[in-house]
């Protein structure tokens, strides 16, 4: 018992209200600093620094996910971030408890940022998975495809045609889909990735980013 | 981008991790963190109140002072601390900014200081939070109100010099105080208007009995005697009129304003009734026409403030007054209506008809109660009575909002006033305040004299010095003084009362020029021994013989070897010669603006008695003033008078 809940927040997801008021009454306390320090790859004082933004954004605790949207969209003041927001916010949310707590955040973020590329791509695939069944199929990328073209926003040069996500997502399958049976499992998808150069590249892209 | 959610770019940009798989081409390089300085503490040290913070946190808002290198020119280097000689309180705002992204305006400031801060900052006020906005625009548009007020009474008062003759008439008529003529139009209008509308009610009281007939009002009685009274009254408004008709700025508005209205209509029916006394059909009308002449008493309002108020409370409550009698009207219809039906059954009711019943309903609700209607059936008076409670109530609703407005007009009337009257009082203390530091300029002029001719004689002298100036005053001192140099034109002092307070210190004088030639001129039958000669340099050596020349009856000019055109520019007030006072022997003529020329004469005998001279100097190379055989100068110009006070007397332009 590290964590320290002045409600107890009902397992059961409740209606958006009820979660409202929950997270209000909710206030939630992290793990200690070296336990943390210990699950993640980040030293004590990177732990500080992200902790303080965190806290300043949600001082409750954690994190739901209209406020997840609100800071993402910030980032992207042109487009509609919040699909790919969301996405996120399930792919953080291990639990799929509708809250991310501190923990769930720094040890998401420590696989992004220190992990390794397979656990980089693992999760990436969790993210692509939205219903969380294994498997990547067409219309989940499609989603994701169209959520990421959505944050560009409409003034886009060249202007986005109507099939370009399709397009693109072709492209994807294509390139992932060894055994073309429209699915993609987790295997083929690491197994693709490590095969292209660019990916692995860009999966680098993020080292120092603390 | 929001300031806070800036800690969440790393956050950001993990999640751009998402996109990799899908991306088709090759991503951009990331940017090198150069510069990557772990997340430090940073010490503001705000009028010795220590505030610490993040530097990521000041470097959200890189547009203002705290979030820019500007901040640099504030590090103390020995502190390692970033000094701010500010208030330390609304820094506490402006820090919380930083850290909340939120401005917040505290009510107990005051709004100047509050912007003088932001402006100081780089912090634009629109940035104010929603919950503190309302509060600052409302200070502020106050403040600017005062100043547009100040402004305005300043420019009434200042002294227009250019100003037509029909422009100082306009301005008499609005502002009875500018001059006394003005003041006597105003009472004598006054005066007119009370005797107008007393003569009108005086007018219809009847007025004892002539004898055999009924009784007169005093109208009828003394009818001459009014008439002539009204004659002269309206004239009078009228010239006034025409009068004000001629200096108006703008003589279409000034015929549109409510006051020529009032004018003209309180004229009016007397000139109405000079063209139609002739008529009989008309002269009832005419009769009627008499009652506008009660207006005349509206042209008070010219006179008093307070009527004026009222009147632009009642205008500026329009609203309130519209709700009211709308509130009213539906209550009497709908009372009328059901005390009318009640008391339909009755026999001999008064109630004969809905419009008979408004009467009974209006006398009811206002609570007046005359009792010429009274309703008689049971159900009636249950009605009657609802009727009557309600009326208090409709009533009280609205009339605490036009009180509420009239208030708040007045006080704000009230508060201009005050602040006008205490702005005399204020702008003399200042000005007192004023001449008191250009007297400290004098003041130390003669003291650095002072203090140099001591460190010449080498005499250590401290009670004359005077009070030390610090460091800002003796540079600012010597910049005056500078400019009086390069001018060649000196400041004066044009209060002689000030001259003298200045030479109370002791054995200091200012010595204007007639009385020092006087006091030279007698004091040449003295001999006086001269002490050294002045030194080269431009300051007053030390200078006793202001009478050794004069023995030798030449008429030098102090500054002899000076081209007499210097000297005439020189504008010289007065002068003072310093002397050294190494022997007691050494006597000086001093004169003051207020000793009398026998009291100069008084041989000196305490040592080290200094009378400063003021002498203009206006190149050093052009003044020595040297020892004794001197060519006498070709000297015309204004101190042809002066004795040879000569060379060891520098003149020193006073004040």
């Amino acid at each position: 018992p590290h964590c320290r809940w002045i409600l107890y927040q009902l397992s059961h997801q409740g209606s958006p209200i009820e979660d409202e008021l929950e997270m209000t009454m909710v206030c939630h306390r992290p793990e200690g600093l070296e336990q943390l320090e210990a699950q993640t790859n980040f030293t004590k004082r990177e732990l500080q620094v992200l902790y303080r933004g965190f806290k300043n954004e949600c001082p409750s605790g954690v994190v739901n996910e209209e406020t997840f949207k609100q800071i993402y969209a910030q980032f992207f003041p042109h487009g509609d971030a919040s699909m790919y927001a969301h996405y996120l916010f399930h792919a953080f949310d291990t639990t799929q408890t509708g809250s991310v707590k501190f923990e769930d955040f720094v040890t998401a973020l420590s696989i992004l940022l220190r992990g390794t590329v397979h656990e980089k791509l693992r999760w990436t695939f969790n993210l692509y998975d939205i219903n969380k069944d294994g498997y990547i199929n067409k219309e989940e990328m499609m989603d994701i495809v169209k959520a990421i073209y959505d944050m560009m926003g409409k003034y886009t040069y060249p202007v986005l045609k109507e099939d370009t996500p399709r397009q693109h997502v072709d492209i994807f399958f294509q390139k992932m889909d060894k055994n073309k049976d429209g699915i993609v499992t987790l295997d083929e998808f690491l197994e693709s990735c490590q095969e292209d150069d660019n990916i692995m590249r860009s999966l680098q892209l993020f080292q120092n980013v603390m | 981008m929001a300031a806070g959610v800036a800690a969440w770019l790393p956050f950001a940009r993990a999640a751009a991790i998402g996109w990799m798989p899908v991306a088709n081409c090759p991503m951009p390089l990331a940017p090198a963190d150069k510069n990557k300085r772990q997340d430090e503490l940073i010490v503001l040290n705000v009028s010795g109140r220590r505030f610490q913070t993040w530097r990521t946190t000041l470097e959200r808002y890189p547009d203002t002072l705290l979030g820019s290198t500007e901040k640099e020119f504030f590090f103390n280097e020995d502190t390692k601390e970033y000094f701010f000689d500010r208030d330390p309180e609304v820094f506490r705002c402006v820090l919380n900014f930083y850290r909340t992204g939120k401005l917040h305006y505290p009510r107990y400031e005051c709004i100047s200081a509050y912007d003088d801060e932001l402006a100081f900052y780089g912090i634009l006020p629109e940035i104010i939070g929603d919950c503190c906005y309302e509060e600052y625009k409302d200070r502020k548009r106050e403040n600017a109100e005062r100043l547009m007020d100040d402004n305005d009474s300043e420019n009434n008062q200042e002294s227009m010099p250019s100003l037509s003759f029909r422009q100082t008439m306009w301005r008499a008529f609005e502002n009875p105080h500018t001059s006394t003529l003005a003041l006597v139009f105003y009472y004598v209008t006054g005066f007119f208007i009370a005797v107008s509308v007393i003569t009108n009610v005086v007018e219809t009281v009847p007025c004892g009995t002539a004898p055999g007939s009924k009784e007169l009002p005093c109208g009828e009685r003394y009818s001459v005697a009014f008439f002539c009274l009204d004659t002269a009254c309206v004239m009078i408004f009228t010239v006034e009129y025409l009068l004000r008709l001629f200096a108006a700025p703008s003589r279409y508005r000034f015929i549109r304003s409510v006051m020529s209205i009032i004018d003209v209509v309180a004229i009016m029916p007397y000139y109405i009734g000079l063209v139609m006394t002739n008529n009989e059909d008309v002269s009832g009308a005419f009769v009627t026409l008499r009652v506008f002449r009660v207006f005349r008493i509206f042209k008070f309002s010219r006179h008093s403030q307070g009527l004026r108020i009222l009147g632009y409370t009642l205008k500026s409550c329009a609203s309130e007054l519209g709700f009211l009698l709308f509130s009213l009207t539906m209550a009497i219809i709908i009372f009328a209506t059901v005390m009318f039906y009640a008391e339909k059954g009755s026999s001999a009711s008064k109630f004969t008809s809905i419009p008979a019943s408004f009467w009974y309903t209006i006398v009811t609700m206002t609570t007046l109660g005359y009792g010429d209607m009274v309703p008689k059936t049971i159900a009636g008076k249950i009605f009657g009575s609802i009727c009557s409670l309600s009326g208090v109530l409709v009533i009280a609703l609205p009339v605490p909002v036009i009180v509420s407005n009239f208030s708040r007009i007045y006080h704000q009337n009230q508060r201009a006033d005050k602040r006008r009257a205490q702005k005399k009082a204020r702008l003399a203390r200042i000005r007192v305040a004023k001449t008191g530091s250009s007297n400290a300029y004098l003041h130390s002029k003669r003291n650095g004299l002072l203090n140099e001719a001591l460190e010449l004689m080498g005499t250590p002298e401290e009670e004359h010095m005077g009070k030390t100036t610090s460091l800002i005053e003796s540079q600012h001192h010597h910049l005056l003084h500078c400019l009086e140099k390069t001018t060649g034109l000196s400041y004066l002092v044009d209060d002689p009362l000030l001259s003298v307070r200045t030479s109370t210190i002791k054995n200091h004088e200012f010595i204007d020029e007639q009385m020092f030639e006087q006091n030279c001129m007698e004091s040449s039958m003295q001999n006086y021994p001269s002490t050294r000669s002045p030194s080269l340099s431009s300051h007053p050596g030390l200078t006793t013989t202001c009478c050794s020349r004069r023995s030798k009856k030449t008429t030098h000019l102090p500054n002899s070897n000076l081209p007499a055109t210097r000297l005439r520019s020189m504008q010289e007030l007065s002068t003072i010669h310093i002397q050294g006072s190494e022997q007691p022997s050494l006597t000086t003529s001093r004169s003051s603006l207020n000793l009398k020329a026998d009291d100069g004469l008084r041989p000196n005998c305490k040592t080290s008695q200094i009378t400063t001279a003021i002498i203009s100097i206006p190149t050093p190379p052009a003044l020595t003033p040297e020892g004794e055989s001197r060519p006498p100068p070709a000297s015309p110009g204004p101190n042809t008078n002066i004795p040879s006070i000569a060379s060891n007397v520098v003149k020193v332009s006073a004040l």
